[in-house]
């Protein structure tokens, strides 16, 4: 696979492996990883065509180490790149050859639940459906549920902005994660937020969520947590096409109703997951809507009802709606099965995650299909037709010479779409090193120096995560530089790295 | 060269040109918050009101985009023909200072938010892309205006309560909602702040889909035209969901007292009141402190204060944002806010009102510790590297 190009390793750095781990040992005693043996399971996170083995992984247990090992690596020019539970899709916690591998995941407490004030207070290491187990018993739950909910730690869905299916009504986890503890390179520990809105001044907490690992280490995380509501119903749709579906979507905002969750699959994706599940999806549908309404039984009952009749006044082919919560699970399963229904009809997959605006979307469809002729690769779509989060899911055989180098260009293809379109490299898997390339098609050099200058704000010697979100990383003194003539400032051409 | 632009491309020549020139400016709209923050000295004045125009509505996608210096009340207009809001509810300073909600730029960069803020968020919450101009004099965007997006660092949301200091935004993209088909006060009377607290957060733990929950103690409740301390729930949505929800809700509340309920334009004013601190605005020489702490911390924050000095105070957000007016002679009431938010373990006081001399004196934003004050210096460094953006408003200790 042709592997984004990371910043160089430093040999020097190599040569002192056996110093730094003996440096790190006396922070951690027993936290430090060092055979080779044992750091093959560290070499990759969720994107796993890329691996690197990393200098040495350390397990933490306490802020105090966390922050006399960051202070220890800053002092000493060693890199550190943060890890949850490994889930990433875009390479956010790939290793460096020449890098400390830091694992926050020893810090698994849920550290206090505050039902009065709403908030969760939970170590990073805590998995995102952790935090609802901790407080389903009195009837309350965490929103953001990405689909890795069951593995994925909260400290990862921190550095990523998680989302998933109800983001359009309950918000991605920047709008749910209120406080952060934080140490930054240097080692200083901060704090961000807490059980209290809002922050003073700027908003460093929003920096902070969505930054991919490169400006702190979070230690532990303070998080809104919400009422279940008292019902959920869904509602099966299907359409003969793409477009009447996307009519159908914005008829149901139009009317001012804004569903828990609203799905859409096309046809390749309907089929894989009919094949895998067998839950009854109309098969010759060109799309199929699951529209989820939550809230109070008669709320839902009237939400229902309206959605059922703009449906039907758009031409669906079928419309059925969920009469226990065993069929709503029904309709949920194919999509929620997906991935790996797709997993099921094609050796490999290559999922994206671009966002475009939702009326774009048989547009994008049509284009893609053009696509899928010129690389020789199918595609299948699932889509958050709520929020207009696209996930292709780019159907190859990585035994087939050249397969992936096709299935990786289709890819960069659709997402240099989404952002034709109006939308953006990545709803909610992160830019990564997977995304890192692309980052000019969205953004100009001067779009990207300022968002580099946040990076020097909180890590000036880049030691946090490099290679990661920027594709080119200029020292944070040649940013610095005023070179000021009619308005504008020019940039230096650096290198990469 | 102009200090009345009405294109991001003349912000970049006024900012290139102070920073050239090493002539600080001061950022102006429609001058709703310019009696907010540290008194400014001589800076020149760079006049945004004139950037205006709704750039981008679209109602099925929830998405509008518009020139920082539109006015808020003009954009609510449109969005209100088409049956959408600003769902933050962002505040209008009529009562406080006199002028109104300003422009959709100044909203956002304060990041000020009503009632609605515990169910909906904050402004900052409802930013998906900003266009801005930064102390170098360089026009640079983030975010974008899709609602799912983590390409790169959030800055679109990241520069909300920087109030001007590292950037002109000349543009921004907001996400916008329905507006809810009907809204339904729930009234308890009576009730102690302590109790009020409790009422509320049990209403905000159940599900009622609460979208305010305010308390005003006695003083503040008569100038609401209460008869006694009045406890408010709002709930919003469709009409049949709105009527069971109260009466469940009313059901819950029952020990702590009886639940009335007002309904319409009625409502609707009372909530418009609460979101702008009509209640405390007079007398006009009263200082206004703004305190974010824990919802059930806010009794205790209100109990200190007017405990070591005379004080009306107003509840929001469930208890957790205490609205306090007290005299503004000496310190106006810093340190003893200051102390109470602090022994609360966390949150933030800010002076909303009060006298230049006063705002001179003491720190109008909350202080911060070292660390993160250190933290927030870099940050304003690499934005602005010679302070040309608002440099007194967020200035800490003289």
């Amino acid at each position: 696979m042709s592997h984004p190009e990371m910043p160089p390793v430093d040999e020097a750095v190599i040569a002192r492996r056996g110093e730094i781990a003996a440096a790190l040992r006396r922070i951690v005693p027993n936290g430090v990883i060092d055979s080779a043996v044992a750091l093959k399971p560290y070499e990759s996170d969720g994107l796993t065509a890329y691996r690197t083995p990393p200098l040495l992984v350390v397990l933490p247990e306490t802020v105090a180490q966390v922050s006399a090992l960051l202070a220890w690596c800053h002092a000493h020019d060693v890199k550190v790149v943060p890890r949850g539970a490994g889930t990433s899709l875009s390479g956010g916690a790939l290793p460096l050859a020449d890098g400390v591998l830091l694992s926050m995941m020893k810090f698994n407490r849920v550290k206090e639940i505050d039902f009065d004030n709403r908030v969760a207070v939970v170590e990073p290491g805590v998995t995102n459906l952790g935090i609802t187990r901790a407080v389903e018993h009195a009837g309350f739950y965490y929103a953001p549920d990405p689909s890795s909910q069951i593995a994925c730690s909260i400290g990862g869905n921190v550095a990523e902005n998680s989302g998933g299916v109800h983001c359009l009504k309950y918000g991605l986890t920047t709008n749910n994660v209120l406080g952060v503890q934080l140490v930054l390179m240097t080692g200083e520990v901060v704090r961000l937020g807490g059980k209290h809105l809002d922050s003073e001044g700027v908003d460093l907490l929003a920096l902070i969520v969505g930054s991919e690992g490169l400006l702190g280490v979070v230690t532990e995380v303070t998080v809104r947590i919400l009422r279940a509501p008292e019902t959920a119903r869904a509602v099966l749709v299907a359409f003969a096409s793409s477009e009447a579906a996307g009519e159908c979507v914005a008829d149901i905002i139009a009317a001012g109703i804004i569903p828990g969750g609203m799905e859409m699959m096309d046809n390749p994706a309907i089929n894989a997951a009919e094949d895998f599940v067998n839950v009854g999806y109309p098969r010759d549908a060109e799309a199929l809507l699951i529209v989820e309404l939550d809230g109070p039984d008669v709320e839902v009952d009237h939400l229902l009802a309206r959605v059922e009749a703009i449906a039907r006044a758009r031409g669906a082919m079928e419309c059925r709606v969920s009469t226990s919560d065993a069929e709503r699970m029904a309709f949920w399963a194919g999509r929620k099965a997906a991935f790996p229904a797709v997993g099921r009809i094609s050796p490999d997959y290559y999922c994206m995650d671009g966002t475009i605006p939702r009326r774009q979307l048989p547009l994008v469809l049509a284009r893609m299909r053009e696509l899928s002729k010129v690389h020789g690769l199918r595609v299948a779509n699932v889509f958050h037709a709520g929020d207009g989060n696209l996930h292709p899911l780019i159907l190859y055989d990585a035994n087939v010479p050249g397969e992936l180098d096709r299935a990786e260009s289709f890819g960069a293809d659709i997402l240099r779409l989404c952002v034709e379109v109006g939308g953006v490299l990545t709803g909610e898997h992160g830019v990564g090193i997977e995304k890192r390339d692309l980052m000019p098609t969205m953004f100009s050099e001067v779009d990207l120096a300022h968002q580099i200058r946040v990076k020097c704000a909180f890590d000036e010697k880049h030691l946090l995560n490099p290679g990661k979100v920027f594709p080119e990383l200029h020292r944070c003194a040649e940013l610095g530089r005023m070179h000021v003539s009619g308005g504008r400032v020019p940039f230096p051409d650096i290198p990469r790295f | 060269m102009t200090l009345t632009p009405s294109s991001a491309t003349d912000v970049v020549a006024a900012v290139a040109e102070a920073v050239a020139t090493r002539a600080p400016l001061v950022l102006r709209g429609l001058s709703s918050k310019a009696g907010i923050g540290r008194p400014d000295g001589n800076e020149r004045p760079l006049f945004l009101a004139g950037l205006t125009g709704v750039t981008l509505y679209e109602p099925e996608e929830l998405v509008l985009s518009a020139r920082a210096g539109t006015p808020v009340a003009e954009i609510e207009a449109l969005l209100d023909a088409r049956g959408q809001e600003l769902a933050f509810e962002p505040m209008s300073f009529a009562a406080l200072h006199g002028t109104g909600q300003g422009t959709l730029g100044g909203a956002v960069m304060a990041n000020q938010s009503g009632p609605r803020r515990i169910k909906m968020g904050a402004a900052r919450d409802h930013v998906l892309g900003v266009e801005a101009v930064s102390g170098r004099g360089e026009l640079f965007k983030a975010g974008g205006r899709v609602v799912k997006n983590v390409t790169g660092y959030d800055l679109a949301k990241g520069l909300c309560g920087s109030w001007g200091t590292l950037a002109v935004a000349t543009e921004l993209t907001v996400k916008v909602l329905p507006k809810a088909e009907t809204a339904a006060t729930l009234i308890l009377s009576g009730l102690e702040p302590a109790a009020a607290v409790k009422a509320l957060s049990a209403a905000l733990g159940s599900p009622a889909d609460v979208s305010g929950a305010a308390h005003l103690p006695a003083a503040a409740a008569a100038r609401a035209g209460f008869p006694t301390a009045a406890t408010l729930i709002r709930l919003e949505g469709f009409e049949p969901s709105v009527a069971a929800r109260f009466e469940r809700l009313a059901a819950l509340l029952k020990p702590f007292a009886p639940a009335d309920r007002l309904d319409g334009e009625a409502s609707a004013a009372l909530w418009r009141a609460i979101r702008d601190v009509a209640p405390l605005a007079e007398p006009a020489d009263r200082a206004i402190w703004r305190v974010s702490v824990a919802p059930t911390a806010g009794p205790s924050v209100a109990a200190a204060v007017t405990a070591s000095r005379p004080a009306d105070v107003l509840f929001d957000w469930g208890g957790g944002l205490v609205w306090i007016a007290t005299e503004a002679a000496g310190d106006g009431g810093a340190a003893a806010i200051r102390s109470a938010v602090a022994a609360t373990g966390g949150g933030h006081a800010t002076l909303i009102r009060g006298p230049a001399a006063l705002r001179e004196s003491v720190p109008v934003f909350q202080p911060q510790p070292a660390a993160l004050a250190a933290l927030g210096r870099r940050l304003k460094a690499e934005f602005d590297p010679l302070g040309i953006l608002n440099p007194a408003r967020m200035a800490g200790d003289a």
